[in-house]
Protein backbone atom coordinates (compact mmCIF):
# COMPACT_ATOMS: atom_id res chain seq x y z
CA UNK A 1 0.00 0.00 0.00
CA UNK A 2 0.89 3.25 -0.77
CA UNK A 3 1.33 5.96 1.58
CA UNK A 4 -1.51 8.88 1.64
CA UNK A 5 -0.33 12.16 0.41
CA UNK A 6 -0.69 14.98 2.82
CA UNK A 7 -0.67 18.83 1.99
CA UNK A 8 -1.10 21.86 3.66
CA UNK A 9 -3.22 24.51 1.51
CA UNK A 10 -2.48 28.39 3.32
CA UNK A 11 -5.59 29.78 2.00
CA UNK A 12 -9.18 28.85 0.70
CA UNK A 13 -7.40 29.91 -3.35
CA UNK A 14 -4.60 26.95 -2.34
CA UNK A 15 -7.22 24.63 -1.62
CA UNK A 16 -8.95 25.01 -5.25
CA UNK A 17 -5.39 24.82 -6.54
CA UNK A 18 -4.86 21.95 -4.86
CA UNK A 19 -8.50 20.64 -6.54
CA UNK A 20 -7.04 21.72 -9.77
CA UNK A 21 -3.81 19.19 -9.74
CA UNK A 22 -5.98 16.79 -8.31
CA UNK A 23 -8.77 16.94 -11.05
CA UNK A 24 -6.60 17.11 -13.93
CA UNK A 25 -6.17 12.93 -12.64
CA UNK A 26 -9.70 12.24 -12.91
CA UNK A 27 -11.02 10.20 -15.75
CA UNK A 28 -14.65 9.50 -16.88
CA UNK A 29 -16.28 7.15 -14.07
CA UNK A 30 -14.51 8.24 -11.25
CA UNK A 31 -15.53 9.13 -7.54
CA UNK A 32 -14.31 11.35 -5.14
CA UNK A 33 -15.43 11.42 -1.69
CA UNK A 34 -15.01 14.57 0.29
CA UNK A 35 -14.39 14.52 3.70
CA UNK A 36 -13.87 17.21 5.96
CA UNK A 37 -15.98 19.66 8.36
CA UNK A 38 -18.43 22.65 7.83
CA UNK A 39 -16.16 25.01 6.34
CA UNK A 40 -12.95 23.10 5.76
CA UNK A 41 -13.25 23.79 2.14
CA UNK A 42 -15.02 20.71 -0.06
CA UNK A 43 -16.84 22.86 -2.15
CA UNK A 44 -13.57 25.11 -2.97
CA UNK A 45 -11.88 22.34 -3.74
CA UNK A 46 -14.44 20.85 -6.23
CA UNK A 47 -14.35 24.25 -7.65
CA UNK A 48 -10.66 23.05 -8.29
CA UNK A 49 -11.80 20.01 -9.80
CA UNK A 50 -14.44 21.97 -12.08
CA UNK A 51 -11.73 23.98 -13.31
CA UNK A 52 -9.66 21.32 -14.32
CA UNK A 53 -12.47 19.82 -16.28
CA UNK A 54 -13.14 23.26 -17.93
CA UNK A 55 -16.14 24.36 -16.01
CA UNK A 56 -16.27 28.10 -14.87
CA UNK A 57 -15.17 27.29 -11.53
CA UNK A 58 -17.56 30.77 -10.50
CA UNK A 59 -20.44 28.84 -11.31
CA UNK A 60 -20.12 26.03 -8.35
CA UNK A 61 -21.91 26.44 -5.75
CA UNK A 62 -22.85 24.08 -2.55
CA UNK A 63 -24.78 21.68 -3.65
CA UNK A 64 -26.77 20.77 -0.15
CA UNK A 65 -30.03 21.84 -0.73
CA UNK A 66 -30.11 20.43 -3.81
CA UNK A 67 -28.08 17.05 -3.22
CA UNK A 68 -27.09 17.14 -6.55
CA UNK A 69 -25.76 20.35 -9.13
CA UNK A 70 -24.86 19.05 -12.64
CA UNK A 71 -21.98 20.79 -15.00
CA UNK A 72 -21.90 19.87 -18.20
CA UNK A 73 -18.42 19.39 -19.99
CA UNK A 74 -16.98 17.30 -22.30
CA UNK A 75 -17.02 14.88 -19.24
CA UNK A 76 -20.15 16.04 -17.14
CA UNK A 77 -19.26 16.81 -13.35
CA UNK A 78 -21.67 15.74 -10.89
CA UNK A 79 -21.35 17.41 -7.54
CA UNK A 80 -23.19 15.85 -4.85
CA UNK A 81 -23.63 16.39 -1.43
CA UNK A 82 -25.24 14.00 1.23
CA UNK A 83 -25.89 16.28 4.24
CA UNK A 84 -29.45 15.94 3.99
CA UNK A 85 -29.63 12.54 3.60
CA UNK A 86 -30.64 10.61 6.42
CA UNK A 87 -30.14 7.02 4.60
CA UNK A 88 -28.75 5.02 1.28
CA UNK A 89 -32.80 3.80 0.80
CA UNK A 90 -33.29 7.70 0.30
CA UNK A 91 -30.16 8.36 -1.85
CA UNK A 92 -31.43 5.14 -3.97
CA UNK A 93 -34.91 7.06 -4.44
CA UNK A 94 -33.48 10.05 -5.80
CA UNK A 95 -31.58 7.81 -8.52
CA UNK A 96 -28.17 8.24 -6.84
CA UNK A 97 -26.85 5.24 -8.83
CA UNK A 98 -27.08 6.13 -11.99
CA UNK A 99 -24.70 9.17 -11.19
CA UNK A 100 -22.38 6.81 -9.32
CA UNK A 101 -22.44 4.57 -11.92
CA UNK A 102 -22.58 6.86 -15.01
CA UNK A 103 -20.28 8.54 -17.59
CA UNK A 104 -18.99 11.48 -15.61
CA UNK A 105 -17.08 12.22 -12.85
CA UNK A 106 -18.97 11.99 -9.46
CA UNK A 107 -17.40 14.28 -6.28
CA UNK A 108 -19.56 13.45 -3.46
CA UNK A 109 -19.78 15.62 -0.26
CA UNK A 110 -20.85 14.30 3.51
CA UNK A 111 -20.41 10.23 1.88
CA UNK A 112 -21.45 8.61 5.01
CA UNK A 113 -24.70 8.02 4.65
CA UNK A 114 -24.20 6.47 1.12
CA UNK A 115 -20.73 4.50 1.60
CA UNK A 116 -22.77 1.11 1.22
CA UNK A 117 -23.56 2.29 -2.41
CA UNK A 118 -20.07 3.22 -3.83
CA UNK A 119 -18.13 1.89 -6.55
CA UNK A 120 -15.24 -0.32 -5.51
CA UNK A 121 -12.86 2.13 -7.07
CA UNK A 122 -13.95 5.38 -5.02
CA UNK A 123 -10.55 8.01 -4.30
CA UNK A 124 -10.96 9.75 -1.04
CA UNK A 125 -10.16 13.04 0.28
CA UNK A 126 -9.91 14.84 3.42
CA UNK A 127 -9.76 18.44 4.49
CA UNK A 128 -9.32 19.28 7.96
CA UNK A 129 -8.89 22.79 9.56
CA UNK A 130 -5.38 23.76 11.03
CA UNK A 131 -5.92 27.17 11.86
CA UNK A 132 -7.56 30.10 10.46
CA UNK A 133 -7.74 29.80 6.74
CA UNK A 134 -4.89 26.68 7.19
CA UNK A 135 -6.15 23.64 6.50
CA UNK A 136 -4.68 19.88 6.31
CA UNK A 137 -5.55 18.07 2.97
CA UNK A 138 -4.99 14.26 2.69
CA UNK A 139 -5.62 12.58 -0.75
CA UNK A 140 -5.95 8.61 0.61
CA UNK A 141 -4.34 6.33 -1.68
CA UNK A 142 -5.95 3.19 -2.97
CA UNK A 143 -5.22 0.01 -1.33
CA UNK B 1 -58.03 32.23 -18.09
CA UNK B 2 -57.19 29.02 -15.94
CA UNK B 3 -53.48 27.70 -15.46
CA UNK B 4 -53.17 24.55 -13.34
CA UNK B 5 -49.31 24.98 -11.98
CA UNK B 6 -47.35 21.54 -11.45
CA UNK B 7 -44.45 21.95 -9.22
CA UNK B 8 -41.69 19.20 -8.35
CA UNK B 9 -38.38 20.29 -8.83
CA UNK B 10 -37.15 19.06 -5.07
CA UNK B 11 -38.60 18.33 -2.12
CA UNK B 12 -42.51 19.34 -2.32
CA UNK B 13 -44.95 17.67 -4.90
CA UNK B 14 -47.27 20.66 -5.33
CA UNK B 15 -50.20 21.55 -7.91
CA UNK B 16 -52.48 25.39 -8.06
CA UNK B 17 -54.78 26.67 -10.19
CA UNK B 18 -54.94 30.05 -10.92
CA UNK B 19 -57.16 32.15 -12.98
CA UNK B 20 -55.31 35.77 -13.69
CA UNK B 21 -56.62 37.55 -10.69
CA UNK B 22 -57.43 35.42 -7.99
CA UNK B 23 -55.47 31.89 -6.93
CA UNK B 24 -58.91 29.24 -6.92
CA UNK B 25 -56.65 26.47 -4.99
CA UNK B 26 -52.99 25.56 -3.55
CA UNK B 27 -52.04 22.08 -2.67
CA UNK B 28 -48.94 21.34 -1.34
CA UNK B 29 -47.87 17.72 -0.76
CA UNK B 30 -45.19 17.49 1.78
CA UNK B 31 -44.32 15.48 5.22
CA UNK B 32 -45.15 18.36 6.80
CA UNK B 33 -48.89 18.69 5.56
CA UNK B 34 -50.92 15.97 6.16
CA UNK B 35 -53.04 15.86 2.88
CA UNK B 36 -55.42 12.51 2.57
CA UNK B 37 -54.02 10.87 0.43
CA UNK B 38 -50.45 9.09 0.20
CA UNK B 39 -49.30 9.27 3.92
CA UNK B 40 -46.47 10.36 4.99
CA UNK B 41 -44.15 11.10 1.69
CA UNK B 42 -40.76 10.30 1.60
CA UNK B 43 -38.13 13.27 2.03
CA UNK B 44 -36.54 13.81 -1.58
CA UNK B 45 -37.65 10.89 -3.34
CA UNK B 46 -38.56 11.44 -7.02
CA UNK B 47 -40.26 8.14 -6.72
CA UNK B 48 -42.45 9.83 -4.26
CA UNK B 49 -43.58 12.41 -6.46
CA UNK B 50 -44.58 9.35 -8.84
CA UNK B 51 -47.07 8.21 -6.15
CA UNK B 52 -48.65 11.21 -5.21
CA UNK B 53 -48.39 13.46 -8.16
CA UNK B 54 -51.93 12.55 -9.65
CA UNK B 55 -54.05 12.94 -6.06
CA UNK B 56 -52.06 16.24 -5.79
CA UNK B 57 -53.60 17.95 -9.25
CA UNK B 58 -56.92 16.02 -8.81
CA UNK B 59 -57.25 17.84 -5.11
CA UNK B 60 -55.76 21.61 -6.93
CA UNK B 61 -58.96 20.83 -9.44
CA UNK B 62 -61.96 20.15 -6.17
CA UNK B 63 -60.26 23.03 -4.30
CA UNK B 64 -60.82 25.20 -7.10
CA UNK B 65 -63.99 23.96 -8.18
CA UNK B 66 -62.55 23.63 -11.65
CA UNK B 67 -63.39 20.96 -13.76
CA UNK B 68 -60.55 19.13 -16.42
CA UNK B 69 -62.18 20.51 -19.12
CA UNK B 70 -61.84 24.52 -18.03
CA UNK B 71 -58.30 24.51 -17.43
CA UNK B 72 -56.74 26.20 -20.51
CA UNK B 73 -53.18 25.26 -20.01
CA UNK B 74 -50.36 23.13 -17.93
CA UNK B 75 -47.66 25.36 -16.49
CA UNK B 76 -44.77 23.41 -15.02
CA UNK B 77 -41.12 23.76 -13.66
CA UNK B 78 -39.23 22.57 -15.89
CA UNK B 79 -35.43 23.09 -14.16
CA UNK B 80 -33.55 24.25 -12.51
CA UNK B 81 -33.38 20.77 -9.86
CA UNK B 82 -33.05 17.51 -9.47
CA UNK B 83 -33.22 15.87 -12.85
CA UNK B 84 -35.23 12.90 -11.77
CA UNK B 85 -37.88 15.12 -9.73
CA UNK B 86 -38.24 17.43 -12.53
CA UNK B 87 -38.95 14.72 -14.85
CA UNK B 88 -42.06 13.25 -13.07
CA UNK B 89 -43.65 16.79 -12.89
CA UNK B 90 -42.78 17.43 -16.69
CA UNK B 91 -43.56 14.14 -18.13
CA UNK B 92 -47.11 14.24 -15.82
CA UNK B 93 -47.72 17.70 -17.32
CA UNK B 94 -47.04 16.67 -21.08
CA UNK B 95 -49.40 13.69 -20.61
CA UNK B 96 -52.38 16.08 -19.13
CA UNK B 97 -51.81 18.41 -22.13
CA UNK B 98 -52.16 15.54 -24.64
CA UNK B 99 -55.25 14.03 -22.84
CA UNK B 100 -56.95 17.61 -22.38
CA UNK B 101 -55.93 19.02 -25.66
CA UNK B 102 -54.44 22.17 -23.92
CA UNK B 103 -50.50 23.20 -24.56
CA UNK B 104 -47.80 23.34 -21.77
CA UNK B 105 -45.66 26.15 -20.50
CA UNK B 106 -42.56 25.37 -18.86
CA UNK B 107 -41.24 27.66 -16.39
CA UNK B 108 -38.25 28.38 -13.97
CA UNK B 109 -38.28 27.67 -10.87
CA UNK B 110 -35.83 30.72 -9.54
CA UNK B 111 -37.91 32.72 -11.59
CA UNK B 112 -41.29 31.53 -10.19
CA UNK B 113 -40.33 32.94 -6.74
CA UNK B 114 -40.01 36.14 -8.25
CA UNK B 115 -43.92 36.06 -9.03
CA UNK B 116 -45.29 34.22 -6.03
CA UNK B 117 -45.24 38.62 -5.13
CA UNK B 118 -47.68 39.09 -7.58
CA UNK B 119 -50.15 36.63 -6.38
CA UNK B 120 -51.24 39.55 -3.72
CA UNK B 121 -50.09 42.56 -4.82
CA UNK B 122 -49.61 44.22 -8.33
CA UNK B 123 -45.45 44.97 -7.48
CA UNK B 124 -44.42 47.94 -9.95
CA UNK B 125 -41.53 47.10 -12.78
CA UNK B 126 -38.92 47.53 -13.14
CA UNK B 127 -37.63 46.15 -9.88
CA UNK B 128 -34.59 44.38 -7.76
CA UNK B 129 -35.74 40.90 -6.75
CA UNK B 130 -33.78 39.02 -4.44
CA UNK B 131 -34.36 35.44 -4.19
CA UNK B 132 -33.03 33.65 -1.37
CA UNK B 133 -33.45 30.19 0.33
CA UNK B 134 -31.81 26.97 1.38
CA UNK B 135 -30.53 26.22 -2.35
CA UNK B 136 -30.73 30.34 -3.92
CA UNK B 137 -29.20 33.83 -2.90
CA UNK B 138 -29.44 35.95 -6.15
CA UNK B 139 -30.28 39.19 -7.13
CA UNK B 140 -32.12 39.99 -10.38
CA UNK B 141 -32.91 43.10 -12.07
CA UNK B 142 -36.91 42.58 -13.42
CA UNK B 143 -37.20 45.35 -16.34
CA UNK B 144 -40.40 43.92 -17.43
CA UNK B 145 -42.50 40.43 -16.78
CA UNK B 146 -40.37 37.51 -17.42
CA UNK B 147 -36.82 39.75 -18.09
CA UNK B 148 -34.87 38.58 -15.50
CA UNK B 149 -31.10 39.54 -15.72
CA UNK B 150 -28.71 38.50 -12.74
CA UNK B 151 -26.60 40.61 -10.90
CA UNK B 152 -25.85 38.66 -7.89
CA UNK B 153 -25.34 35.35 -7.17
CA UNK B 154 -23.53 33.24 -4.32
CA UNK B 155 -20.35 31.92 -4.86
CA UNK B 156 -20.11 29.20 -2.01
CA UNK B 157 -23.10 28.13 0.38
CA UNK B 158 -26.97 30.06 -0.14
CA UNK B 159 -28.16 32.10 2.72
CA UNK B 160 -30.67 29.79 3.94
CA UNK B 161 -27.81 27.09 3.98
CA UNK B 162 -25.78 29.35 6.50
CA UNK B 163 -28.72 29.65 8.66
CA UNK B 164 -29.30 26.00 8.49
CA UNK B 165 -25.82 24.42 8.88
CA UNK B 166 -24.67 27.26 11.40
CA UNK B 167 -27.58 26.63 13.44
CA UNK B 168 -26.09 23.15 13.60
CA UNK B 169 -23.15 24.07 14.69
CA UNK B 170 -24.52 25.71 17.47
CA UNK B 171 -26.25 22.59 18.49
CA UNK B 172 -30.32 23.42 16.85
CA UNK B 173 -31.69 20.57 14.95
CA UNK B 174 -31.00 21.03 11.19
CA UNK B 175 -32.63 22.66 9.25
CA UNK B 176 -31.76 25.25 11.87
CA UNK B 177 -33.09 28.74 10.08
CA UNK B 178 -36.46 29.41 11.34
CA UNK B 179 -34.88 27.96 15.11
CA UNK B 180 -32.43 30.94 14.35
CA UNK B 181 -34.83 33.40 13.54
CA UNK B 182 -37.02 32.86 16.43
CA UNK B 183 -34.40 32.82 19.24
CA UNK B 184 -32.96 35.80 16.93
CA UNK B 185 -36.14 37.98 18.14
CA UNK B 186 -34.91 37.61 22.10
CA UNK B 187 -31.18 38.60 21.40
CA UNK B 188 -28.85 41.01 21.10
CA UNK B 189 -27.40 41.01 17.47
CA UNK B 190 -24.09 43.06 18.91
CA UNK B 191 -23.74 40.21 21.13
CA UNK B 192 -20.61 39.47 18.83
CA UNK B 193 -19.35 40.69 15.67
CA UNK B 194 -18.98 37.89 13.00
CA UNK B 195 -17.89 39.00 9.67
CA UNK B 196 -19.94 40.64 7.05
CA UNK B 197 -18.18 38.62 3.50
CA UNK B 198 -17.95 40.44 0.71
CA UNK B 199 -18.86 43.47 1.59
CA UNK B 200 -17.07 46.01 -0.77
CA UNK B 201 -16.54 43.10 -3.78
CA UNK B 202 -19.79 43.65 -6.35
CA UNK B 203 -23.22 41.98 -5.79
CA UNK B 204 -22.17 38.33 -5.32
CA UNK B 205 -22.32 36.67 -1.87
CA UNK B 206 -20.13 34.39 -0.16
CA UNK B 207 -21.30 32.68 3.35
CA UNK B 208 -18.94 29.85 3.16
CA UNK B 209 -16.63 31.60 5.87
CA UNK B 210 -19.31 32.85 8.39
CA UNK B 211 -19.84 28.80 9.08
CA UNK B 212 -15.72 29.14 9.85
CA UNK B 213 -15.51 31.90 12.05
CA UNK B 214 -18.64 30.31 13.99
CA UNK B 215 -16.30 27.24 14.26
CA UNK B 216 -13.19 28.99 15.60
CA UNK B 217 -15.31 31.12 17.72
CA UNK B 218 -16.75 27.72 19.36
CA UNK B 219 -13.20 25.97 19.57
CA UNK B 220 -11.34 29.06 20.87
CA UNK B 221 -13.28 28.58 23.93
CA UNK B 222 -12.94 26.35 27.22
CA UNK B 223 -15.48 23.53 27.42
CA UNK B 224 -17.10 24.76 30.42
CA UNK B 225 -17.10 28.57 28.66
CA UNK B 226 -18.49 27.02 25.91
CA UNK B 227 -21.20 25.26 27.68
CA UNK B 228 -21.84 28.92 29.08
CA UNK B 229 -22.08 30.73 26.68
CA UNK B 230 -24.57 27.96 24.36
CA UNK B 231 -27.03 27.91 27.27
CA UNK B 232 -26.78 31.85 28.33
CA UNK B 233 -26.17 33.20 25.59
CA UNK B 234 -28.12 31.19 22.38
CA UNK B 235 -30.07 34.21 21.72
CA UNK B 236 -27.58 36.72 21.51
CA UNK B 237 -25.86 34.22 19.22
CA UNK B 238 -28.33 33.28 17.15
CA UNK B 239 -29.07 37.20 16.78
CA UNK B 240 -25.29 38.02 15.77
CA UNK B 241 -25.34 35.27 13.73
CA UNK B 242 -28.72 36.45 11.62
CA UNK B 243 -27.05 40.14 12.19
CA UNK B 244 -24.28 39.14 9.71
CA UNK B 245 -26.16 37.40 7.51
CA UNK B 246 -29.00 39.73 7.20
CA UNK B 247 -26.73 42.65 6.89
CA UNK B 248 -24.72 41.33 3.69
CA UNK B 249 -28.19 40.76 2.11
CA UNK B 250 -29.88 44.10 2.62
CA UNK B 251 -26.24 45.79 2.01
CA UNK B 252 -26.09 44.17 -1.47
CA UNK B 253 -30.12 44.40 -1.76
CA UNK B 254 -29.46 48.39 -1.61
CA UNK B 255 -26.44 48.53 -3.75
CA UNK B 256 -28.66 46.77 -6.59
CA UNK B 257 -31.60 48.84 -5.76
CA UNK B 258 -28.93 51.90 -6.53
CA UNK B 259 -27.38 51.19 -9.44
CA UNK B 260 -30.76 50.07 -11.25
CA UNK B 261 -32.42 53.21 -10.18
CA UNK B 262 -35.33 51.23 -9.49
CA UNK B 263 -38.02 52.03 -6.82
CA UNK B 264 -39.75 48.76 -6.56
CA UNK B 265 -38.09 46.07 -4.63
CA UNK B 266 -38.98 41.95 -4.26
CA UNK B 267 -37.95 39.77 -1.53
CA UNK B 268 -38.54 35.97 -2.26
CA UNK B 269 -37.47 32.28 -1.30
CA UNK B 270 -37.86 30.47 2.17
CA UNK B 271 -35.57 32.87 4.19
CA UNK B 272 -37.73 35.94 2.75
CA UNK B 273 -40.00 34.63 6.21
CA UNK B 274 -36.95 35.29 8.52
CA UNK B 275 -37.94 38.48 10.68
CA UNK B 276 -34.78 40.05 10.88
CA UNK B 277 -34.60 40.41 7.05
CA UNK B 278 -38.02 41.74 7.06
CA UNK B 279 -37.67 44.09 9.64
CA UNK B 280 -34.38 45.57 7.90
CA UNK B 281 -35.63 45.26 4.36
CA UNK B 282 -38.64 47.36 5.64
CA UNK B 283 -36.31 49.95 7.01
CA UNK B 284 -34.04 50.08 3.95
CA UNK B 285 -37.06 50.70 2.02
CA UNK B 286 -38.29 53.29 3.83
CA UNK B 287 -35.41 54.71 3.68
CA UNK B 288 -34.32 54.70 -0.07
CA UNK B 289 -37.90 55.44 -1.03
CA UNK B 290 -38.96 52.26 -2.58
CA UNK B 291 -41.81 49.78 -2.48
CA UNK B 292 -41.58 46.49 -0.74
CA UNK B 293 -42.87 43.66 -1.56
CA UNK B 294 -42.59 40.16 0.51
CA UNK B 295 -45.41 37.29 -0.54
CA UNK B 296 -47.36 35.89 2.19
CA UNK B 297 -44.88 33.05 3.78
CA UNK B 298 -46.65 30.47 2.54
CA UNK B 299 -45.79 31.46 -1.21
CA UNK B 300 -42.47 31.73 -0.38
CA UNK B 301 -41.04 27.85 0.42
CA UNK B 302 -41.99 25.75 -2.80
CA UNK B 303 -45.17 25.77 -4.19
CA UNK B 304 -46.93 25.39 -7.34
CA UNK B 305 -49.19 28.68 -6.89
CA UNK B 306 -46.04 30.44 -7.98
CA UNK B 307 -45.63 28.01 -11.17
CA UNK B 308 -48.84 29.05 -12.27
CA UNK B 309 -49.22 32.44 -12.08
CA UNK B 310 -45.92 32.82 -13.55
CA UNK B 311 -47.35 30.38 -16.29
CA UNK B 312 -49.74 33.18 -16.54
CA UNK B 313 -47.76 36.05 -17.30
CA UNK B 314 -45.89 33.88 -19.70
CA UNK B 315 -49.32 32.90 -21.73
CA UNK B 316 -50.25 36.82 -21.92
CA UNK B 317 -46.90 36.72 -23.95
CA UNK B 318 -48.02 33.66 -26.06
CA UNK B 319 -45.14 31.79 -24.45
CA UNK B 320 -46.39 28.10 -24.99
CA UNK B 321 -44.37 25.11 -24.94
CA UNK B 322 -45.02 21.60 -26.26
CA UNK B 323 -43.93 17.63 -25.94
CA UNK B 324 -40.50 19.04 -26.94
CA UNK B 325 -40.22 20.49 -23.67
CA UNK B 326 -37.13 19.18 -21.31
CA UNK B 327 -36.12 19.37 -18.04
CA UNK B 328 -32.78 21.11 -16.85
CA UNK B 329 -30.62 20.31 -13.61
CA UNK B 330 -28.98 24.18 -14.24
CA UNK B 331 -30.35 27.46 -15.75
CA UNK B 332 -27.55 30.45 -17.36
CA UNK B 333 -29.22 34.02 -16.20
CA UNK B 334 -28.33 36.68 -19.02
CA UNK B 335 -26.15 39.14 -17.05
CA UNK B 336 -27.45 42.42 -16.32
CA UNK B 337 -25.09 44.75 -17.67
CA UNK B 338 -25.07 48.75 -16.51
Amino acid sequence: MIADKKLISASSSETVDTGVAFGKLLKPGDVVCLYGNLGAGKTQFTKGIAQAMGINPEEVQSPTFAIIHEYASDVPLYHLDCYRLESAEEAMNIGIEEYLFGQGVCVIEWPEVIESLLPDHVRSVTIEHEEKEKRRITIHQKA
Amino acid sequence: MLILGIESSCDETAAAIYDGARLLSNVVASQKDHIEFGGIVPELASRAHERVIWETVQQALDDAGADAGEIDAIAVTEGPGLMGSLLVGLCFAKGLSVQWNKPVIGVNHIDAHIYAAFIDAKPKLPAIALVVSGGHTQIFHVPSPLNHLLMGNTRDDAAGEAFDKIGKMIGLPYPAGPAIDQLATHGNPGFYDFPRAMMKKGLDFSFSGLKTSVLYFLEKMKPEEKERVLSDHMNDLCASISAAITDVLIYKLQRAIKQAGVKSVIIAGGVSANRMLRRKAAEMAEKQGVELHIPNPEYCTDNAAMIAVTGWFKAQQGLYDDERLKPYARHQWEKYQK
